[in-house]
């Protein structure tokens, strides 16, 4: 693996996105959105590596990401999604969800529309902690405990449902196109079908043990009962919606909180953790069986995996990777994929072989490389 | 007190008219200052002056702006890398393996301090702005600075190579030769540029590239062949000037005889008038041979008097001795500098450096510029060193904590750099945590995220006052705006029982004044945390009584709230909640009355003990006795 470089960006990143590329080009990704946080004024930016843009290789390392444009945020960047290939949507710690427009013939970026106190308490605001949009739908979530679902161009809300939890919700993802899943601050993971007008969740999943608060989940891209969330703990926890409320493999990750996990979109076997500790994990599972990406995890040495039971009575032939079983069958290996001692990750995506990622050291890394 | 070094610098505060009476209130990293309604008393002419207006006005006064310019910020991160990845250096090494790594410490350390001044070169060029002009000079400055101690200190070099890391400083530093060189190289007949011999003569030969300076020479020969003997002969001398090399075998004796001879030669030229018909020859053969005046007129060209030092050295003592440095280096000063010109900071710094007074050095760099950066890092790599004798500084740290925890401090001040500052403190033994725990109390914490940073960095350096205190103020501002399970959260983290009660306490007013549960979903996913508090465990299990009374479950819900009454966590202003609750219980069939009348009975009864009145006892009594003898119903009874 190629050594990664750091650029330093004067600005602690939150949030770093790919900004997606069209299926039928086989273009690689080369533009990415940032957010800061914890700055006076804080800003989002659009980068690009590669080939894309007028600047050569004057600074001699190929890859260094150029800045595109910038724009002023108000409030911290608490989450970030590419809406489509002009518009993203930010999370704002002041409860306002925005959505930019970046104008790729000028580089300029503008306001397209602003729901400015999404999420509020009776008397102050309250932090919008998680976005995911699915054009031109938008649900976001907040400290205050509602969920709300917007759409694009379209000026009021669609539908909230207030209380949706009595803690924090930290993060929240896209099931299948009409249910969604959060996660909450006492550790647990909420099904919620949109088509229903309850404002009760479908399902509620959680850890037996202790409650440990839960920051970021994702679902794999293939096998859409199959989600995987981090928490406080530095745990990762691989679920089966489908299948009981315990999650079926925990695996010790890192030492502290985990910010994101992403599923690799296109390869599945591949899954990244990112955390507090300032270590971003790869993590990569090898069956030697014919079943293409289906096996059972195993156990690297260097890594504990507790499997809560084995599938009871699933189909064989559709047992995720992921979910532990029979160890002999499988490999799980990490790595690290940053050099040692830089402060908090918190944030990383991956497209194709490019992986971004954010650090509270105020660089940005980006990999070109990755073996998946 | 002390005597002061300087003159403290005069701020003054525009707004504030003269004369007026001002108050002043310290910061961490600013004072705050205001007028007040007093009246000033002038000594100048001995009466009182108007009243202050008293405007409402409070100015910060801020001493370090460099830590919120936006390039100097990649300078703070990147040396906060290279800073964390110092101290981890393995102590046990023996220090001659230890030197190598040290000198490209430093030399990483002054790669990010080049890049930060490209930048800001660049910066400034695309937007022509002045701001961040002083930048780049004082940027240039610390490298020069940084580099020379490298050489002198960390480096150590001995006689003969010193010199060599000597000329390597001078030529890093004075960089527009090249860019004349090009200059000249580019025109259309290089050896008829008005420059050519300024290259040549003073740019080349002055910094000891002797080769280039051929080069460049054979161009001229080559437009004058009548004088072609001239340019020969000088070829020769400038080929044959030794050079010391480190690596080699000769030592440094043989080498000091060889140069002699060389120099004895082009003495000997120079005596023999064979360069006098061309005066640029004779020029590069009087900078050859070292001489003084020469080199002085030429002022111009060398620009810098340590410039000026280094050629003195190279054609006539090129074996000087570290000792010996500071000899020179005070007379170069005082020849270049005109009678009338005063050394600047820089100057005295350099001579300090040279005069390998290390705390002189530290010393005026302190005062010279205006933020911590460079003398912490700078310190503590020589620290790292063994270069700093450990004289304990009056306030009980040594030299390098303090400069430490100075920048360190200031960093705190910065509404996003706190976060480097933490590192800092970690690796000042003696004060770092004290000055940890009384800062990171001060960071606002806007949003969760941030408190749980803020947080996790307490927890893992066992601060577990300040996990509390923060635990603490983000579970009541989570219960003002009525988030239960957040708040109820935040005290699971800080194992704070106190406050888990008073959650629980909430619950259950609610559950009174609205007869129905809020917040069910956190209520009945308590799990062991339900354990952290007596009130808590209550909730957990009263609510686990209405749910199973609402599947009909009568018998479990009976022998729970049974154990509910006897095990003595129901807070006092529940009980009659819990004993109108047996009502229903008592008219279904499967309940066994006795357990419930027993549980009834004790309950009234350790409620009648405390106010342990015989009247009261006596009619509470009889009321008892009347139910369960099925005269009384329990609503009289509870008219306790």
């Amino acid at each position: 693996m190629e050594s990664i470089n750091a650029k330093y960006v004067s600005q602690k990143i939150s949030k770093s996105r790919w900004r997606p590329v069209s299926h039928s080009s086989l273009q690689q990704a080369d533009i990415f959105a940032t957010g800061s946080w914890d700055n006076e004024d804080n800003k989002i930016s659009f980068w690009s590596i590669g080939s894309h843009g007028s600047s050569g290789v004057e600074d001699g390392f190929e890859g260094d990401p150029q800045l595109l444009c910038e724009h002023k945020h108000d409030g911290d960047v608490l989450d970030l999604q590419f809406l489509d290939q002009d518009r993203i949507v930010t999370a704002s710690s002041t409860g306002a969800v925005t959505i930019f427009r970046h104008h790729q013939n000028s580089q300029t970026i503008s306001v397209s529309q602003q729901w400015a106190r999404a999420h509020r308490y009776p008397s102050d605001n309250a932090p919008c902690t998680g976005v995911v949009c699915s054009s031109p739908e938008i649900v976001t979530v907040g400290e205050d405990g509602r969920i709300i679902v917007f759409r694009a161009d379209q000026e009021g809300v669609i539908r909230v449902i207030d209380n949706a939890d009595s803690s924090t919700i930290h993060a929240v993802t896209y099931l299948r196109t009409t249910e969604i899943l959060t996660v909450n601050s006492i550790g647990q993971l909420k099904l919620w079908d949109l088509r229903q007008q309850s404002n009760s969740p479908s399902q509620i999943l959680s850890l037996s043990g202790d409650r440990v608060p839960l920051h970021c989940v994702d679902r794999h891209p293939n096998q859409q009962h199959i989600v995987a969330t981090g928490g406080q703990d530095g745990m990762l926890c691989v679920w089966d919606v489908r299948q009981g409320s315990t999650p079926f493999s925990l695996m010790e990750a890192h030492s502290a909180e985990m910010w994101e996990v992403h599923f690799h979109p296109t390869n599945p076997d591949h899954l990244f953790t990112c955390s507090e500790d300032g270590s971003l994990l790869h993590w990569e599972t090898s069956s030697q069986s014919d079943i293409p990406s289906f096996l059972q995890g195993g156990r690297n040495s260097s890594m504990t995996s507790r499997s809560a039971m084995a599938p009871a009575g699933g189909n064989q032939s559709l047992i995720n990777a992921w979910l532990s079983g029979d160890s002999s069958k499988g490999r799980l290996e990490t790595t690290h994929m940053l050099p040692s001692q830089t402060l908090s990750v918190n944030s990383l995506d991956v497209l194709g072989q490019c992986l971004v990622c954010g650090t509270d050291g105020e660089a940005i890394f980006v990999n070109r490389q990755v073996p998946v | 007190m002390e005597e002061v070094d300087v003159e403290p610098a005069v701020t003054n505060i525009p707004a504030a008219s003269s004369g007026t009476h001002l108050g002043f209130a310290w910061g961490p990293g600013d004072i705050l200052v205001y007028e007040t309604l007093y009246k000033c008393h002038s000594f100048i002419t001995s009466r009182l002056e108007f009243p202050g207006t008293g405007s409402g006005d409070i100015h910060e006064v801020r001493k370090d702006e460099d830590i919120y310019s936006p390039i100097l910020r990649k300078l703070f991160n990147e040396s906060h890398h290279i800073f964390v990845g110092l101290q981890t250096i393995r102590e046990d090494l023996p220090s001659k393996n230890k030197k190598p790594q040290f000198v490209s410490i430093s030399k990483n350390y002054r790669s990010v301090i080049r890049a930060c001044m490209e930048e800001l070169q660049q910066v400034l060029q695309k937007w022509q702005c002045n701001m961040e002009t002083r930048y780049v000079s004082i940027l240039l400055a610390i490298e020069l600075i940084w580099n020379l101690c490298e050489v002198l200190f960390i480096d150590a070099a001995p006689a003969g190579s010193l010199l060599l890391h000597l000329l390597d400083w001078v030529r890093l530093h004075k960089a527009d030769v090249d860019e004349k060189a090009r200059e000249v190289l580019q025109s259309e007949s290089p050896a008829e540029h008005r420059d050519y011999w300024d290259v040549v003569g003073a740019a080349y030969v002055l910094q000891g590239r002797l080769e280039e300076a051929r080069q460049m020479l054979v161009k001229q020969a080559t437009l004058q062949p009548a004088a072609r003997k001239m340019y020969k002969q000088m070829d020769t001398l400038l080929s044959k000037m030794p050079f010391y090399n480190p690596g080699g075998t000769q030592t440094l004796t043989e080498f000091d005889v060889k140069w002699r001879h060389w120099h004895e030669e082009v003495d000997r030229c120079l005596q023999d008038n064979s360069f006098a018909s061309n005066k640029h020859l004779e020029l590069i053969c009087k900078i050859l041979v070292g001489d003084e005046d020469t080199l002085l007129e030429h002022k111009d060209l060398l620009s810098t008097w340590y410039h000026f030092l280094v050629t003195r050295l190279l054609f006539c003592h090129p074996t000087v001795k570290p000792t010996e440095l500071h000899y020179y280096a005070q007379s170069c000063l005082t020849m270049f500098l005109d009678s009338r010109s005063v050394p600047e900071p820089l100057d005295s710094i350099l001579l300090a450096a040279f005069e390998f007074d290390i705390h002189q050095v530290i010393k005026d760099c302190s005062i010279a510029l205006n933020n911590w950066w460079f003398v912490a890092h700078l310190t503590d790599l020589l620290d790292h060193c063994k270069l700093l004798q450990s004289h304990n500084l009056h306030f009980g740290s040594n030299l390098r904590e303090f400069l430490l925890l100075e920048y360190a401090s200031g960093l705190f001040t910065h509404h996003s750099l706190w976060q480097l500052a933490v590192d800092y403190f970690d690796h000042c033994p003696e004060f770092g945590r004290v000055y940890l725990e009384l800062q990171i109390e001060r960071v606002p914490l806007d949003t969760e995220r941030k408190a749980l940073k803020v947080l996790r960095i307490c927890e893992q350096r066992q601060m577990s006052e300040q996990v509390r205190s923060i635990c603490k103020i983000m579970a009541m501002r989570a219960l003002r705006n009525n988030r239960l399970g957040s708040a109820l959260s935040w005290s699971i983290r800080a194992k704070d029982a106190a406050f888990a009660t008073l959650i629980s306490e909430r619950f259950l007013q609610d559950y009174c004044a609205r007869g129905t549960f809020s917040d069910l979903d956190l209520i009945d996913n308590l799990g062991p945390a339900m354990l952290l508090s007596d009130r808590l465990t209550f909730l957990g299990k009263y609510r686990e009584f209405h749910k199973l009374y609402g599947e009909k479950r009568f018998r479990e819900a009976s022998k729970l709230l049974l154990s509910l009454m006897t095990a003595k966590i129901a807070p006092r202003s529940f009980w009659m909640t819990l004993l109108t609750d047996a009502l229903p219980l008592l008219e279904q069939k499967e309940v066994s009355h006795h357990i419930v009348r027993y549980a009834v009975y004790g309950l009234l009864l350790s409620n009648i003990k405390k106010t342990s009145k015989y009247s009261y006892l006596r009619s509470c009594n009889q009321r008892i006795f009347g139910f369960f003898s099925g005269k009384n119903n329990i609503k009289d009874v509870l008219i306790i």
